[in-house]
């Protein structure tokens, strides 16, 4: 089962509503995945600056946490904790230094995203709670993709949970289930990928990965795992500049988009687009199989 | 819920569907409550569903998953898009889809006609077992799947493997075929075949509008009715 949702938007004077909107597209797939949730918001962000997504237990002093690695890096580091999940904001050119003090400084700590402007926050439990734990409805940005899941594929933990990232502002939000992931995972870990769960759509994400590390574009990236991806999938993916759809060739798993002139908008079902603004004159339809579809911002 | 002498008009937005759905199982073959209106289905899954009454149920709005499924003698008609599975198992009586429907639209129908006037993604008609369907506009990738009995007429263009598998049904394409699937065949388009369309349609909506000799017509070549030794691997 599974549901997605995906939203994206052309209007800027709907983005103080990205989340106010998401939540309530999450809210109504709660049925189609019960077990827990997750999403990634595109929000504000500065050039040359990068924004981690962590991870902790639920009572996760991240000023703390940040005031260590602050000292330790010598820069100043941004913080906002939303229940579980931190966000950092520091110079860019300073990722992998603190990645390498978060080993030894907060080895409890997982990064579950990083980007300009990419924020994921997941966690096991009933999607209209975990939306709520997060204050879902209160964040504002562009675009985002979200996630309820259903588990067929793995266990129950927030690692298995959606969305998963794909690199740098890029993330991934699947239902289905891929039958050849195991495989497929073999020749990643061979590539050097490393892998946090025995999940299909991280192993689809670690693809999408791997592939535009050795120079694809994401529309690419999407084009090859139509051929080396086997099983059931519909794909939402957001990028710091979109997002696209891709649905396996059989189309097994549902799909409904919804475009008006302010946004474009994606659910496993139409219930999830009900309270979209104006979505009785949207131009509804059910994206093709084996078709990738991609809307960008304009620069 | 209000209503009139004959109509009903329910609102999804204050009934709960499961109380809709209970009043329209209750009508009986006489019922006087002909007309049923209902507005706001938000697409609800399962509107209408079950119904056994000679009666008109008009919703307003797009529906979710197996809108209409087992119906028998009533007339549904969705002025919106279906979800999934509209019209399974219909046995007798009429769905008609203003706007798109979703996948396996007809699956198992026994009888009756479904109408959409857009397009059907994949699977239309799946095991169809008697439903008629005409579809307006295109059908997706393996329509006809299994079809046993009955008759899948396409105004527009067919995806890829159109019957595969399939026994008995007529299939009509007025447009392209993607591709046939297993054991399915172009077949002769006869005066009779032509006559037998030109009935379908009108039972449609169609009488006199559709020239019947732009189709083309698909069915089994029945070599996977018996068992072949050479299919064995």
């Amino acid at each position: 089962m599974c549901g997605i949702v995906g939203l994206f938007l052309k209007d800027p004077k709907l983005e103080p509503e990205l989340g106010r909107l998401m939540t309530a597209m999450l809210g109504v797939l709660c049925d189609r995945g019960p077990d827990s949730a997750g999403f990634a918001v595109f929000g504000p962000g500065a050039a040359g600056m990068v924004k981690l997504t962590l991870r902790g237990a639920e009572n996760t002093d991240f000023p703390a946490v940040v005031q260590k690695l602050s000292q330790a890096l010598g820069v100043e580091i941004a913080t906002q904790g939303r229940h579980t999940h931190g966000i950092l904001t520091l110079p860019a050119d300073r990722e992998a230094d603190l990645r390498m003090a978060l080993r030894t400084l907060a080895p409890d700590l997982t990064v579950v995203g990083a980007g300009q402007r990419m924020e994921l926050y997941k966690e096991v439990g009933r999607p209209d709670l975990v939306a709520s734990r997060f204050g879902l409805d209160r964040m504002s940005g562009t675009h985002g993709i979200g996630h309820t899941r259903m588990a067929t594929e793995s266990a129950v933990t927030t690692d298995g949970a959606h969305p998963f990232s794909t690199g740098l502002d890029q993330c991934l939000v699947h239902n289905g289930s891929l039958s050849n992931h195991n495989a497929v995972r073999r020749n990643l870990l061979r590539e050097g990928l490393e892998f946090a769960t025995d999940n299909d759509s991280e192993v689809a994400a670690g693809y999408l990965t791997a592939r535009m590390h050795k120079g694809a574009s994401l529309r690419q990236a999407l084009t090859d795992a139509l051929s080396d991806l086997d099983g059931f999938y519909t794909f939402v993916v957001g990028t710091e500049s979109g997002f696209g759809v891709l649905r396996d060739p059989i189309a097994c798993k549902p799909a409904v988009m919804a475009e008006t002139e302010r946004y474009v908008a994606f659910g496993s079902e139409y219930r999830a687009l009900v309270d979209l603004p104006d979505i009785d004159n949207a131009r509804i339809w059910e994206p093709e199989p084996a078709t990738i579809y991609f809307w960008e911002r304009p620069n | 819920m209000t209503s009139g002498d004959r109509t009903h008009v329910v609102d999804l937005a204050s009934t709960p569907l499961r109380q809709l759905n209970s009043a329209l199982h209750r009508l009986r073959p006489d019922t006087n409550q002909t007309l049923w209106r209902i507005a706001n289905p938000r697409g609800s899954h399962s509107v209408a569903v079950g119904v056994d009454a000679p009666i008109t149920i008009e919703i307003d709005g797009h529906v979710g998953y197996y809108c209409a499924g087992m119906n028998k003698n009533a007339t549904v008609v969705v002025n919106g898009n279906a979800g999934v599975g509209v019209a399974e198992n219909i046995m007798s009586g009429t769905v008609h889809v203003k706007g798109d429907a979703s996948q396996s639209a007809g699956a198992t129908g026994c009888g009756g006609t479904l109408v959409i006037d857009g397009n059907a993604s994949a699977r239309c008609g799946i095991s169809m077992k008697g439903v008629d369907i005409v579809v307006k506009g295109n059908v997706g990738h393996m329509s006809a799947f299994m079809a046993q009995a009955g008759t899948l007429a396409v105004l527009g263009d067919a995806g890829e493997s159109l019957g595969d598998s399939i026994y008995e049904a007529r299939l009509y394409v007025r447009g392209a075929v993607q591709g046939l699937g297993a054991d399915c065949i172009e077949k002769p388009m006869t005066d009779h075949h032509k006559a037998k369309l030109a009935r379908k349609l009108a039972a449609a909506g169609l009488a006199g509008a559709i020239d019947v000799s732009q189709f083309r017509r698909y069915g089994s070549a029945r070599r996977l009715y018996h068992f072949h030794v050479d299919n064995v691997y």
